[in-house]
């Protein structure tokens, strides 16, 4: 298929109509959310609701910006690494930091800058690599990727690196506390959800990201700075890890080898269910946040109602991604 | 070198055994240890108590040499003693298997050429293979658990369960788990795998809470488990409602039961420090006349607040 068929397809059926490519995934969602309520009485209990949402944010806040890299043409494989090697920097930091700041607001704020620091630097070395070295992204994120878990594994000694255990007490209400009954994660996932949905369809960012990745011929000719861009779509990305890390890491306090494992394929997997494009183009944030709420779901759920062996949950997850994304596939073909 | 050879060091022993252990010897050994990377807190402590194992016998018998190599997969851990037989000319070969399967028949490999193998923690799949198998005891791991739940809780109390990952070696757990507190009356209201993750154990925990009512006991099965369990239940503010029970004892979980944490009332030793054991043997078999041959299972012992200060170890990773 050429470009120009390509851009012809994608770029104005959203517009047009709301076909059920557009909503499948959000059937999907309902159709998960009846399930679940006709399983369990608890599920859709003020509990229950809380804690999928506050453990999807994590998930969530990194794959809002990986359908900015995937939108743009590229992807990455290193994010869930990342996440496990930056919350491990800030809690070896913290753990430093505990005898000149002691333990308050200034000792969270200087983990949570570690953190931010840190993520944004591995986004940006992506980010070099893949723009300005030109290694393909595949390649240099599959590398981070192998990096950053063999550095945590490292930093830990191959254990598990704890936080500082007073530090941590008073850390912990960035999980577990909230406003009016929200807890932080879930206020803070909303937050990047809509500024995302908003930089996707009303900024030049958003658009620039799309015009990259259906064309980059043309979006060089159209005076987009690509280079620029395509690193800032990493950069953005390693600054939201950081920023997932930051929920993340007061929940448990610690991170080991096993922390964030497979956190990528989890996020690329949402970005996709949510619509975007796997090969750039055409990216939409509100699907990817349906996306990562219906893979939390459906564990949420599969725990909850244990109809089925324990053993075959990985199966019944497989089918509902292909199911979601074939609904999308049936509204393209009418078009 | 083979293993006639070690015989013969053996031979050589027995002559100077009235010099002692510490006796000058010409002939020198090398002894390969291939283990799983440290990816998890159990394989941290197996790996922290296999260097420290050979850092100690390398000072104790300047003529053994060793080879220590960690694998990410299975693949990896037959490159690493094809290597070793090749390039190091191993005499005797530590193993722990990262899979059953992939591992026998290079390992069969290494036995054809004459080599000493020591197998740790799980067997390869044709028996028969290793001169020596040392391992942690699976069924007893279960089963001291299980009757901790049998004699403390009541008929009619309920308890969930966290498995680890889908493997032959947590079904024998959990199966003498659940032989032990047959009859007893216990309800288990649900199993379902947290994969030894402290992240998947939080998860599958908070789910359980909103599930069920009443809980009032959980197998964890596992320090890391454990964690992420206890965590979950201090989120719902159920902490005085249920106790939980992990194993393999990770140094914080040991620390608590140490300091009499009512949550925690009791572990149930898997130790890492079994990969010292079997370097140990190994080496003994080598350096001196000392029969290392057949089986040699460690119990799985249960901690209390009594004995928990012998199973602390505050410098290893787990």
């Amino acid at each position: 298929m050429s470009n120009a068929t390509d851009i012809a397809a994608e770029a104005p059926a959203p517009r047009r109509r709301f076909s059920l490519h557009v909503l499948g995934p959000v059937l999907a969602l309902i159709a998960l959310i009846a399930l679940g309520a006709s399983l369990n009485s608890n599920f859709l209990g003020y509990g229950n609701v809380t804690n999928v949402l506050a453990r999807s944010s994590f998930i969530g806040i990194i794959a809002v910006g990986m359908t900015f890299v995937i939108t743009a043409g590229g992807i990455d494989l290193s994010v869930g690494s990342m996440a496990a090697f930056v919350a491990g920097v800030m809690i070896m930091s913290m753990n430093a930091l505990v005898p000149v700041l002691g333990i308050g607001v200034a000792l969270v704020l200087a983990g949570m800058g570690v953190a931010l620091i840190a993520g944004l630097a591995a986004g940006l070395l992506n980010g070099v690599l893949i723009a300005k070295v030109r290694i393909e992204a595949f390649i240099v994120t599959l590398g981070a990727m192998g990096i950053y878990r063999s550095l945590v594994t490292w930093l830990a000694d191959g254990g598990t690196l704890s936080l500082n255990f007073e530090a941590r007490g008073f850390y912990r209400p960035v999980y577990y506390d909230g406003i009016l009954g929200v807890t932080w994660p879930i206020i803070v996932f909303a937050l990047v959800a809509i500024l995302g949905e908003l930089a996707m369809r009303h900024t030049p960012f958003g658009r620039h990201c799309a015009a990259l990745g259906a064309n980059e011929q043309v979006a060089r000719y159209s005076a987009v700075k690509v280079d620029r861009l395509r690193m800032a779509t990493y950069v953005v990305l390693g600054l939201l890890v950081g920023l997932a890390t930051i929920m993340y890491v007061p929940r448990l306090g610690s991170a080991s080898g096993s922390t964030g494992v497979l956190w990528e394929l989890e996020a690329i997997a949402a970005v996709i269910i949510g619509g975007t494009v796997l090969k750039g183009g055409y990216g939409r944030v509100w699907g990817t946040v349906v996306g990562v709420l219906i893979l939390s779901l459906i564990d949420n759920i599969l725990n909850l109602a244990s109809i089925v062996s324990p053993y075959l949950n990985g199966a019944i997850q497989g089918v509902i991604v292909i199911l979601a994304v074939v609904l999308q596939r049936e509204g393209k073909s009418t078009d | 070198m083979k293993r006639r050879d070690i015989f013969k060091g053996a031979a050589v022993a027995v002559a100077l055994a009235a010099s002692g252990p510490a006796m000058a010897q010409d002939e020198s050994y090398t002894i390969g240890v291939a283990i799983p990377s440290a990816t998890h807190g159990f394989m941290g402590g197996l790996n922290y108590h296999a260097q420290a194992a050979i850092e100690r016998l390398e000072a104790t018998y300047p003529q053994l040499d060793f080879v220590l190599a960690t694998a990410g997969d299975a693949g990896k851990m037959v490159n690493d003693i094809e290597d070793m037989v090749a390039t190091r000319d191993i005499d005797a070969l530590v193993v722990l298997p990262f899979e059953s399967e992939p591992l026998t028949s290079p390992v069969q490999a290494v036995k054809d050429a004459g080599i000493w193998v020591t197998v740790v923690d799980r067997g390869l799949s044709v028996p028969g293979i290793e001169d020596l198998y040392v391992a942690g005891d699976n069924t007893g791991f279960g089963r001291v658990a299980g009757e901790y739940f049998a004699e403390t809780l009541k008929e009619g109390d309920n308890i969930v369960v966290l498995r680890g990952i889908p493997t032959t070696l947590d079904n024998e757990r959990v199966d003498a788990f659940s032989a032990a507190i047959e009859g007893s009356g216990i309800n288990v209201l649900d199993m379902q795998h947290g994969n030894w993750n402290r992240d998947d154990a939080f998860n599958v925990m908070q789910d359980f809470l909103s599930k069920y009512d009443d809980i009032d006991a959980v197998w964890a099965a596992d320090d890391d488990m454990a964690i992420g369990v206890l965590e979950a239940i201090a989120q719902a503010g159920r902490d005085d409602e249920m106790w939980v029970v992990g194993g393999a004892g990770m140094k914080e979980i040991i620390k608590r039961i140490m300091d009499g944490d009512p949550q925690l009332p009791v572990n149930v030793t898997y130790p890492p420090a079994q990969i010292a054991t079997a370097i140990e043997l190994t080496a003994l078999g080598l350096v001196s006349a000392t029969p290392v041959s057949g089986r040699f299972i460690i119990g799985s012992q249960r901690v209390t607040p009594d004995n928990a200060a012998q199973f602390y170890f505050p410098d290893s990773p787990f």
